[in-house]
């Protein structure tokens, strides 16, 4: 009992690590559980225009740092006769910005900045952040800041949190028909731009950590977009986005929050007449690439130490090294659950391996005439009286010539099919000749049919495993599932039930009742006399 | 109705080959026992030497080269089995009933010549009919002369008793017995017909042939009921002693009657076959669980045996 308790921790601690990992692959890094899953990449542009005066020029342009929801693949600078550096302060909040720099520009100046970027599913996207230091109180002139205060008054009495706070502010800033003292703050036809930037200075008025943020909608084929005004307040845990124009709290969907905090998005020396648009792009990707990828650049230990890190060759071996646990998970379910007899253990799997090589109908059709040719030339042998060893090796030679006439006579038949044969493993095509032609010799070819046929259902239903798609996949890119795989394994290794064919081959037992010989005189006492 | 539900079978006790596999070849025979029973020279040594009937050991051969003295060694000899000492299944096994000069005859009465005789010793030396393939000794042993009473029960073939013995007492019997079908070997693959036998008497029960009952012999047509099996107070015992002999505890004895020598051990099998519940008519699980039972097991074969009968035999 002890044994068997330790045996199941075993089980338990596999399938929890195999599965554990698998999982953690899936949610954390994000690789998919099916193939073929794709992924949206944008490539955002932005194109910075200015007009240059004829000396050096300078530009700065503030950069996307660590878009909350968005992981970043690829950025490019690319810039003719402008030399760049990237800036990063090293102050928190304090964002990245692009510096292109050259000594002579005159006239129209073009440059780019390309980004590409993919969404991340299931990622937290609060961005905690210790309470800023509130900004200075802005100054508001009368009669704008009775208005202000009476609207953050009305405000405050509808609301309890900082975040309701800033729901209603925005409600009442966007309403339709907005309040005399609303109307008074907005004055004439507001801008995004001016709205935004009341609304920032209402909420520090109101003791709220506020501030202006901006990103940009992701719509493929989108161009000379600008980018959308959005408010960040802090709730003294984390910045809270709001969008200004809507109210709705939170990041959009297909949104990369570009700019955050107060900085301007541009700026130019030595140039004028500066500007700024983006256009988007979408492409799509194989998610198990950028997986891959964002595990390499994440250092993520699992990815960093796997057979990712192979080169593609090796790793083009594995995939089909990794199939192999599957043939034998097979083998054991159909040997230890069905009962099916095979000739050799493991040949199945070997065969299988051959058949995905030259796939399945070539392939089946070559081992049969290999081995029924095989057989034929084998019974000659037998007559010959050899010895073992020299038997099983001539039955090599013996092989490998039928291979090779096999090839010829293909080639000139204009069957390029049958020149797989040499994927076939061909010490394994010798033993099973010499092992059906014994079986042959000694119980008969009934017996050669069922552990022949069983042997190549084995592989045909080995084969159909390990060529399908999913399975391929998930050996490959979830190798910890093997973990599963011995698991299980492990557990079927114990079964003491009955085979399914033990169910048919012991069925005639329920019609047989046990009952003493017809004995009259049979009697207890004289049943073991010495 | 084609299958059988593994309800009924349970309830029946019947024993499946992973249940055999894990829970008692695994669990109490250990690996390194199973060259003394794999190695039928090697068995016979020590069955001889703790003292067990054995059929009697001619001669061996060993090398290629000693086929050349084949014919010498033979030569005092009118009777005699051909054997590979690490055979399975009963293959390999020439018997030889017959000899005028260089001929032998089998007991079918097939003619072999001195050469193909010398050809059955090359395959068994280089390993034919040896488990893993690897060079094999060959074993002469004299022919055991069938009891009469199996006369009328047999085709050809000495028939032998398969008896289960589980850590030392004998749990189940069968007997086994040649048809035309299996050509004159007494090996149920191949067509012989296993009879059950009444553990307490040495009566015959029910009989398989392929698995399916039946009720008479195939080719003599007399009935099993009527059987019963000689010496059976005797044999018992001695199938018990090879659990000393050996230290198997799942243990498969074969044993043949010899009309002289009474029961002879023949061989020993570390992996008995699951067949022997299906002659039996019964499972054999509940005979296993009750051996299990046992707290302070008999001393002696004899007691085990004795032990044995009294629990199983059929009322």
């Amino acid at each position: 009992m002890h044994s068997r308790a330790k045996f199941m921790l075993v089980v338990l601690l596999l399938l929890t690590a195999g599965f554990g990992l698998t999982l953690y692959k899936h949610l954390a890094l994000g690789f998919p559980l099916w193939p073929g899953e794709r992924t949206q990449v944008w490539t955002i542009e932005a194109k910075i225009e200015f007009q240059a005066r004829g000396g050096s020029a300078v530009a700065s342009f503030a950069l996307p740092d660590a878009p909350p929801g968005m992981v970043i693949l690829d950025e490019d600078f690319a810039s003719p006769n402008y030399g760049f550096t990237e800036l990063r302060q090293n102050e928190p909040d304090s964002p990245r910005r692009a510096l292109w720099s050259t000594r002579e520009a005159d006239g129209a100046q073009t440059l780019y900045y390309r980004l590409d970027v993919y969404e991340k599913t299931n990622e937290n996207t609060d961005i905690v952040s210790k309470p800023p230091k509130l900004a200075e109180s802005v100054e508001f002139e009368e009669p704008f800041l009775t208005a202000a205060n009476t609207l953050i008054e009305e405000v405050e009495k509808n609301s309890g949190s900082k975040q309701t706070f800033t729901l209603e502010l925005l409600k009442a800033l966007n309403a339709p028909s907005p309040s005399q003292n609303v109307q008074l703050l907005l004055g004439n036809r507001p801008s995004d731009s001016y709205k935004a930037q009341l609304a920032v200075d209402l909420l520090t008025l109101a003791q709220i950590p506020a501030r202006k943020a901006s990103g940009l909608f992701l719509e493929s084929g989108r161009r000379r977009q600008d980018l959308i005004n959005f408010i960040e307040v802090h709730d003294g845990e984390k910045w809270l986005l709001f969008d200004q124009s809507t109210g709705k709290q939170g990041i959009p969907e297909h949104f990369i929050l570009w700019q955050r905090g107060g900085q301007s998005l541009l700026d130019v020396e030595g140039g004028y007449s500066s500007r700024v648009n983006f256009s988007i792009i979408e492409n799509t990707y194989a998610t198990r690439n950028l997986a891959v990828q964002y595990g390499k650049e994440a250092d993520a230990a699992l990815v960093d130490f796997s057979i990712y890190s192979l080169p593609i060759e090796e790793q083009n071996a594995f995939k089909a090294i990794l199939l192999v646990p599957i043939g034998a998970i097979i083998v054991v379910i159909l040997r230890i659950l069905v009962g099916i007899r095979t000739s050799g253990t493991f040949m199945p799997i070997l065969i299988a391996l051959a058949f995905i090589k030259t796939s399945l109908i070539p392939g089946l059709m070559i081992f049969l005439f290999v081995v029924s040719a095989g057989l034929l030339i084998r019974s000659y042998l037998s007559r010959l009286n050899l010895l073992l060893v020299a038997r099983i090796s001539a039955v090599i030679i013996v092989v490998i010539g039928l291979m090779a006439a096999l090839s010829i006579v293909s080639q000139k038949l204009g069957f390029s099919q049958a020149l797989t044969v040499t994927f076939f493993p061909m010490i394994i095509l010798a033993w099973t000749i010499e092992r059906m032609s014994i079986l042959w010799e000694e119980e008969g070819p009934r017996e050669v049919l069922v552990q022949g046929g069983g042997s190549l259902f084995v592989a045909v239903l080995a084969y159909l495993f390990m060529t399908n798609s999913v399975v391929e996949y998930l050996t490959f890119n979830y190798p910890e599932l093997l973990l599963v795989n011995l698991a299980c394994i492990l557990l079927l290794g114990q079964y003491t039930g009955y085979r399914l064919t033990e169910l048919r081959r012991f069925q005639p037992i329920s019609d047989i009742t046990v009952t003493a010989a017809d004995k009259p005189e049979k009697s207890d006492n004289d049943v073991h006399k010495p | 109705m084609m299958f059988i539900s593994p309800k009924k079978l349970r309830e029946r006790g019947i024993m499946g080959m992973n249940r055999r596999n894990v829970n008692y070849v695994a669990a109490h025979n250990p690996r390194h026992l199973y060259p003394l029973v794999d190695n039928k020279l090697k068995t016979k040594l020590l069955a001889e030497q703790a003292g067990i009937a054995v059929p009697r050991l001619l001669g061996t051969l060993q090398y290629q080269h000693d086929v050349r003295n084949l014919h010498s060694q033979l030569l005092p000899h009118e009777k005699f089995v051909l054997k590979p000492s690490k055979g399975s299944g009963g293959k390999g096994i020439l018997v030889i009933a017959e000899r005028e000069h260089e001929i032998y005859f089998k007991p079918s009465e097939e003619a072999i010549s001195h050469d193909a005789l010398e050809r059955h010793v090359t395959n068994i030396l280089s390993g034919l009919y040896s488990l893993s393939g690897t060079p094999d000794i060959v074993m002469i042993e004299a022919m055991v002369q069938a009891h009469p009473i199996f006369n009328s029960y047999s085709h050809e073939g000495v028939p032998d008793i398969r008896v289960i013995v589980f850590r030392g007492y004998p749990v189940m019997a069968m007997l086994r017995l040649a048809t035309k079908a299996s050509d004159g070997k007494a090996n149920l693959h191949q067509g012989a017909v296993g009879v059950g036998l009444d553990l307490g008497t040495g009566h015959g029960l029910h009989a398989v042939q392929h698995d399916r009952p039946v009720y008479q012999h195939p080719d003599t047509k007399r009935d099993f009921k009527a059987l019963q099996i000689p010496d059976w107070d005797k044999l018992l015992p001695l199938a018990a002693a090879c659990y000393e002999v050996t230290g198997l505890g799942y243990l498969g004895v074969d044993i043949v009657i010899d009309k002289d020598r009474g029961p002879l051990i023949l061989e020993l099998n570390a992996r008995p076959g699951l067949a022997i519940q299906m002659a039996n008519g019964v499972g054999i699980r509940p005979r296993l669980t009750q051996v299990e039972k046992i707290t302070t097991p008999h001393r002696t074969p004899e007691e085990r045996a004795r032990w044995s009968q009294e629990q199983f035999a059929i009322r």
